[in-house]
């Protein structure tokens, strides 16, 4: 057993109001560069519909993910390394810019600089990677925004595999939902293994993976290789970017910038335990549907004391192991089961997972379109196909959706019996297999989600990463340019020595353990 | 010292020296710019072809090139005659040559007349598409010239001034080269002036390519860093 922590997250999208203030924070912390304005680190897309870009659920079109071969073993869809390396000069499994959209602004000066006219002047969007005129916008980021475009374009949405889907097309069938997405900083990332320069890696603290912009040669083999298209080009500086998963907030103990400005307080963010050495096993499961079940196996009990030995000795610190005690992501997705991953059939083992949502099962309760099993509606004959929740969440295996969205209506039931009622109704919970304790838990997790219980995020130990503290310090003063650098290499060209490696004055043990 | 001297005797180590020196100084100092610098994804359309000729025959043209300059006479001697090399390397290398053709004539369309493409290209890269294709130009005349003279003779008065120049033997490299015509000349002038600019413009990710294939297939598919020391 290898021990490692994983930061993970957990969007519930029961209260997601899709406001796009997480996009939007987002790309102006990190995109709001020339060569990324395409890149949406993290969007929202309005569901059913193709997503952005266009159509990445289908992996028969991009290949993205990974695929289990007849032997047992697995390998990137787009190929194995042979193959890889084989399509290095014209990668056919690559996104055009057109399938994310082309990205534009408007001629704003025009409005201040237009000579007097009869009419009002206008500002023409003009192409951001040419210059160009654009006569008419086609695409962008959110163009299926609250069921935009016709149903027969949006229903090419995978998710509606197995699903007779004519129906949903009719005004009086339609359903929504929101969908934040960001890279799934995956257990076992298919962006990373596609890399061949191996700049794409994952950290052992945290979990977060990201590019190195040193090491990135621009193959952009991750691009394709990321089943979730949450790698994205930068066709300025010729290399890959993604979601860094705000890292140096995260360092800090302080949560994402989608996660910290989420107006529906729908984002969770924890630590979670995992055993590395059965990353493999776990990721080449032989049935699709059976992949959720087993990642959940693969994540540890943070209070189990042999857990808490184990990790001590793989050098979890113990905020860390403290952090994973008090994660609300364990609780979610582990005690709860209420959070589910996105596409576990992807075998990358995501760790952004989802609450699927309830809300459009009530309103229509309430209505009296929806038969009740008792207290609980029948979720069976929900607004919201159960199979198209399935097939976003758990690889098309209704159970484990049937339970979260059970348990959810059953914490609501129990929470209403028991504040305007009065009346500690245990049987709706035994039903649901939840304690008192539990959906107590989840009330103050779901209902109240209070800041400091949505955020648990141990601050990184940034001592232990320094070689040195004492070079460190007298490393590098103020300078232009490259002055600081030593350089990249061991064998540096000018032959000068690292600053903050010291090799004359080591430090030393300065007292007996 | 005559123009041909400080053409093919100096001007051959003053380009690889800067080649040589410019890459470290490059890949030590920044990395950030080291990179492949593909446009496909603001125009994928025509690159499996283009892309594919274009590389797949430049490889082996250069290739051919480094294993015909510098094999020494005796050593190939043994398996193939010097008429019959000079014959196979036109052959192959008139193939390749084409393939690689067709491949950077899609390309340099593609990168002249293609909005974006063109915005998002810097001097560099135009300028290297253009060198390269002059280069391929020269290079392929020659086999009409060569076809003048079947029997190897100024094939061998190449091969002596590239391995006169690793064996550092300057003047006897100049006067190796000094009665081959000029297309030749001009052919292995413009090629040294490529090794000058290597390290300033994209061509840098030769080398990558190069080393990529065995780091990849030698390392495990999952990289894991630690911050600790």
């Amino acid at each position: 057993m290898k021990i490692r922590s994983q930061v993970g997250m957990v969007l519930n999208l029961d209260k997601c109001i899709g406001c796009h203030t997480c996009s939007i924070t987002c790309k102006n912390v990190w995109t709001s560069r020339e060569g990324m304005e395409y890149a949406w680190f993290n969007n929202v897309e309005t569901k059913p519909g193709i997503g952005y870009p266009k159509e990445w659920e289908n992996q028969d079109k991009w290949n993205g993910g990974w695929v289990r071969n007849r032997d047992g073993s697995i390998n990137p869809k787009i190929g194995g390394k042979f193959r890889v390396l084989a399509n290095i000069f014209a990668n056919p499994d690559l996104p055009e810019i057109d399938d994310y959209y082309e990205p534009f602004d408007f001629d704003y000066q025009h409005l201040h600089t237009a000579p007097l006219g009869k009419h009002q002047p206008t500002a023409r969007p003009r192409s951001l990677i040419s210059g160009k005129r654009m006569e008419k916008i086609e695409w962008g980021p959110n163009w299926e925004e609250i069921l935009g475009t016709e149903f027969k374009k949006r229903s090419v949405d995978r998710n509606f595999d197995n699903i007779q889907k004519e129906i949903y097309g009719e005004f009086e069938n339609t359903f929504m939902m929101y969908l934040p997405r960001l890279c799934e900083h995956c257990l076992n990332p298919t962006c990373a293994a596609a890399c061949p320069s191996g700049a794409i890696y994952k950290r052992e603290e945290d979990g977060i993976v990201l590019i190195d912009q040193e090491k990135c040669r621009g193959w952009r083999m991750c691009v394709s290789g990321c089943p979730y298209k949450k790698i994205y080009f930068n066709w300025k500086s010729g290399k890959s970017e993604k979601c860094i998963f705000c890292y140096p907030r995260i360092e800090a103990g302080q949560p994402t910038i989608c996660s910290e400005t989420c107006v529906g307080r729908i984002r969770y963010l924890g630590v979670l335990l995992y055993d590395a050495d059965r990353i493999h096993e776990v990721a080449s499961t032989e049935s699709e549907q059976d992949l959720y079940k087993k990642q959940l196996e693969i994540f540890l009990d943070p209070h189990d004391p042999a857990v808490i030995a184990q990790a001590r000795k793989d050098g979890v610190p113990d905020s860390v192991i403290e952090a994973a005690q008090q994660s609300p992501v364990y609780k979610l997705a582990v005690d709860w089961q209420l959070a589910l991953p996105l596409h576990p059939e992807y075998r990358t083992l995501p760790m952004v997972w989802y609450v699927p949502p309830l809300s459009p099962i009530q309103s229509a309760v309430d209505a009296g379109h929806v038969g009740m099993n008792g207290i609980i509606p029948d979720v069976d004959s929900l607004r919201i196909p159960v199979k198209y929740l399935a097939n976003l969440l758990t690889a098309g295996d209704e159970a484990p959706v049937l339970l979260a969205l059970k348990r959810l209506l059953a914490m609501r039931a129990y929470k209403r019996a028991q504040i305007v009622e009065g009346f500690d109704d245990q049987q709706i919970l035994e039903e649901v297999g939840l304690t008192t304790l539990q959906v107590e838990d989840m009330y103050r997790y779901l209902a109240i989600a209070n800041y400091e219980d949505r955020y648990v995020i141990p601050t990184a130990h940034r001592e232990e990463a320094m070689s040195e503290a004492f070079a460190e310090r007298g490393g590098c003063g103020f300078s232009f340019g490259n002055g600081c650098s030593t350089g990249e290499s061991d064998i540096n060209l000018f032959g000068t020595k690292k600053t903050t490696r010291r090799d004359v004055i080591q430090t030393v043990q300065m007292w007996e353990e | 010292m005559d123009i041909n001297t400080i053409l093919f005797g100096v001007y051959p180590y003053l380009a690889l020296l800067v080649c040589v020196v410019g890459c470290w100084a490059r890949y030590d100092r920044e990395q950030y710019s080291w990179k492949a610098g593909s446009s496909q994804i603001l125009r994928t359309r025509g690159m499996r072809l283009a892309s594919n000729a274009f590389h797949v025959g430049i490889l082996f043209v250069l290739a051919g090139h480094l294993v015909g300059l510098l094999t020494p006479e005796f050593i190939y001697h043994h398996v193939i005659s010097t008429p019959n090399k000079q014959l196979l390397a036109m052959v192959s290398g008139g193939l390749f040559g084409a393939l690689c053709f067709v491949g950077l004539t899609m390309l340099i369309v593609r990168r002249f007349t293609d909005p974006r493409v063109r915005a998002s290209s810097s001097f560099s890269d135009l300028l290297v598409l253009v060198l390269l294709y002059i280069q391929l130009i020269l290079g392929l005349s020659t086999i009409y010239a060569s076809s003048q003279h079947m029997d190897g003779s100024v094939m061998v008065m190449l091969a002596n001034w590239a391995q006169s120049l690793v064996l550092l033997q300057p003047m006897e490299a100049a006067a190796s080269i000094a009665p081959v015509s000029l297309v030749y000349k001009l052919h292995v002038f413009l090629g040294m002036t490529l090794f000058l600019i290597f390290p300033f413009t994209r061509l840098v990710h030769i080398i990558s390519g190069l080393a990529a294939p065995v780091k990849y297939l030698l390392r495990n598919y999952q990289i894991v860093r630690r911050k600790r020391a």
